[in-house]
């Protein structure tokens, strides 16, 4: 099976993933869902805003890592996403001094 | 056309032997009639991705520059939205990312129908997500929060600016939803077609990262909408 599979994906350098593994990133995707809005219902004055954030971060990881496949990628694929989070990370710190700390 | 056929039966012909020479391996095995490169396709795609990601990106630091100068309408502006339909929203677009996902698993496999199968259910999920849409928006619509209504006029800045930034954010993305719903249905054709295949697959994996990109956006403006009051 393996070196079959192989031979036909040279590029992914991996076998692929079946039907269950995805599953259970989706069933995991489901539950944070659930936290994320069972937590909005609980007043936590400054940190609501950071936690709601936290969870959607963990959530799009899981997205960006499994279902975009990332994680198993050629490496140029994955260094393109981390240089475009760096860039994006710089553009928004630095528009953020600007604007939250300029008075 | 027929050139396309002769090409496709070709690439089935010699499909089994000679993968390694599509691409980036051993050159030397390099067939020119059909030449791809699924990994220059692969980055192109995410070079686009980029710039959706920068553009929403804007929307997403505009949502915080006034959050933080209003705090308080924010609050009061976000507990009219409804959190039930947001959540079924989400729930919709979480599976159709799935569905998306196990679509290309299935033509891994050279499982076409499930292949089409899961593609139906994607598409019907963007359905879903649309009529959705379509009943908050008019609900809101029908109580007078829209830009430019009197009743909305009448309102704190702040929550005419939450509204502002609701109705271009939400519709930026369902307009994302509806390119994404016609993009896979191009992609059930090319499939039934014959042009997606088991060997060659590359066009419905990028189709695949632009609607998990649609899922992705979701999931930070869910919360940010819906959930913050």
């Amino acid at each position: 099976m393996s070196n079959h599979a192989e031979m036909h994906d040279g590029e992914h350098h991996e076998e692929h993933h079946g039907y269950g593994f995805f599953t259970a990133i989706w069933i995991g995707l489901i539950a944070l869902t659930a936290l994320t809005v069972a937590v909005a219902g609980v007043d936590m004055g400054v940190y609501t805003v950071p936690i709601a954030l936290l969870i959607a971060c963990v959530k799009s990881m899981l997205v960006i890592n499994y279902f975009m496949h990332i994680k198993f990628d050629n490496v140029l694929v994955k260094w393109f996403v981390i240089a475009c989070g760096v860039i994006f990370a710089i553009v928004i710190i630095f528009l953020g001094f600007d604007v939250f700390i300029g008075d | 056309m027929g050139a396309i056929a002769e090409t496709h039966e070709h690439d089935q012909e010699h499909g089994h032997h000679d993968h390694a020479g599509h691409g980036y391996g051993d050159n030397s095995k390099l067939y020119i009639h059909i030449f791809r490169d699924d990994l220059g396709s692969k980055a192109g795609m995410w070079l686009f991705l980029f710039t959706e990601i920068l553009l929403f990106g804007g929307l997403f630091f505009l949502y915080f520059g006034y959050r933080v100068a209003d705090p308080h309408a924010f609050h009061d502006a976000a507990l009219e939205l409804n959190v039930m339909l947001g959540a079924v929203n989400t729930i919709i677009l979480l599976t159709s990312s799935l569905t998306m996902v196990l679509a290309i698993v299935a033509i891994q496999k050279n499982s076409v129908k499930l292949s089409l199968f899961y593609l139906v259910v994607t598409i019907g999920c963007a359905f879903a997500f649309l009529v959705n849409k379509y009943f908050e928006w008019s609900y809101k619509i029908h109580h007078g929060v829209y830009p430019g209504s009197e009743e909305l006029a009448a309102r704190p800045a702040g929550e005419i600016t939450f509204f502002g930034l609701y109705y271009l954010m939400t519709g930026l993305h369902t307009f994302h939803v509806i390119v994404g719903a016609v993009i896979l249905s191009v992609c059930m054709a090319f499939i039934i077609k014959g042009h997606i295949n088991k060997d060659k697959y590359i066009i419905l994996e990028n189709s695949g990262l632009y609607w998990h990109l649609v899922d992705l956006i979701w999931i930070f403006l869910f919360p940010l909408f819906y959930l913050l009051h």
